[in-house]
């Protein structure tokens, strides 16, 4: 299934047609450069590459800048950004620098999947991470926010894996599904999404049509 | 953000009067209410345009979410209502009185009533 590379622009809220207001994501989704295309007898299963975001020509290593001169000819800036393969069924509707842009490939109201890294929390504690209820914060406790007991005794003599303890939390892949598209603003290459998508303002995300649930 | 501020002027309305908080102003609010049909006995939807009069206590947050208060007293009982500026579901605003207030936030006309809770008008 294609879908695009876009970025996350921020939150805010747009009226609905019954009157109330809905919060939305701002998405820059696209357009996306073909970049190359990936073929069950070549390469094992069929993709496109897509291409995302201006970058200087300078800025690109030798072989990377070689490879798009050789699709897109000699420019100052090329989008190659971010680059990201999306399987597809069939590869070749589509042509080598080839420009995707997000009303060609979606619709108002089509559910789709947004994938991104969500905000990085640093090492956190039991209570945050894991949503433990902790201790009393009075009445004499010295009990707060740890995790109590984490296993048993000599037997087994160690801790199981997998037991939620403290650590890193966030800046993880995450993919929300489902996501309602409110509004394509076709000459901003913008989409808004109804709700929330993983990750702090100007993140990389990859939208693609919902798997599970199409409109 | 600014370019949040650019996409979000395409929701924006641009028929809204100025006004500010002390103004008193008459909001023409578009309801949809389900009405039977005298014809045909269906249930029908309806749109009612209910004005609501009464002063602005504040205006609060900015761009497409910006939204205002308007206070009201009916039958000694205090009635305050918030709209977003740029829904649909207004109407139409209509400014009666401009008035001289020296703060953005009138909140103390909730612990007035009657003559004490008059705003002098701007000239």
């Amino acid at each position: 299934m294609i879908g695009l590379i876009g970025r996350k622009l921020g939150m805010t809220q747009i009226p609905t047609e019954d009157g109330s207001m809905t919060a939305v994501t701002v998405i820059e989704a696209g357009p996306c450069t073909v970049i190359q295309g990936k073929t069950i007898e070549r390469d094992g299963y069929n993709a496109v590459k897509l291409a995302f975001g201006d970058v200087d020509a300078k800025k690109l290593t030798k072989p990377r800048l070689a490879e798009l001169k050789k699709i897109l000819g000699e420019r100052e800036k090329y989008p190659a950004r971010v680059i990201r393969e999306f399987r597809v069924d069939d590869v070749s509707k589509f042509q080598l620098g080839q420009e995707i842009k997000a009303f060609e490939i979606f619709d108002e109201g089509e559910r789709i999947d947004i994938t991104g890294f969500s905000k990085g929390k640093g090492f956190q504690g039991v209570t945050k991470r894991w949503g433990f209820s902790g201790g009393p914060k009075s009445h004499g406790s010295k009990f707060h926010s740890r995790p109590g007991s984490i296993g048993q005794h000599t037997d087994p003599g160690r801790v199981y894996k997998g037991r939620k303890l403290a650590g890193h939390e966030g800046m993880k892949r995450i993919t929300v599904k489902n996501l309602q598209i409110a509004k394509i603003l076709p000459e901003k290459n913008v989409i808004l999404v109804k709700g929330a998508i993983p990750g702090p303002c100007g993140t990389v995300v990859c939208v693609k049509k919902a798997k599970e649930r199409s409109k | 953000m600014t370019v949040l501020r650019e996409i979000e002027k395409e929701f924006m309305r641009s028929d809204i009067p100025d006004f500010g908080p002390g103004d008193t102003v008459r909001v023409y609010v578009r309801i949809k209410e389900l009405k039977e049909d005298p014809k045909s006995k269906k249930l029908v939807e309806k749109i009612r345009i209910q004005p609501f009069e009464g002063v602005v206590i504040r205006r609060k947050g900015g761009g497409l979410s910006e939204t205002f208060t308007v206070r009201k007293v009916t039958q000694g009982v205090g009635i305050e209502k918030v709209f977003p500026v740029h829904s649909p579901v207004i109407e139409k605003v209509e400014v009666l009185r401009r008035g001289k207030v020296r703060r953005a936030r009138i909140y103390y006309l909730r612990e007035r009533k009657g003559k004490k809770a008059r705003i002098r008008e701007k000239i």
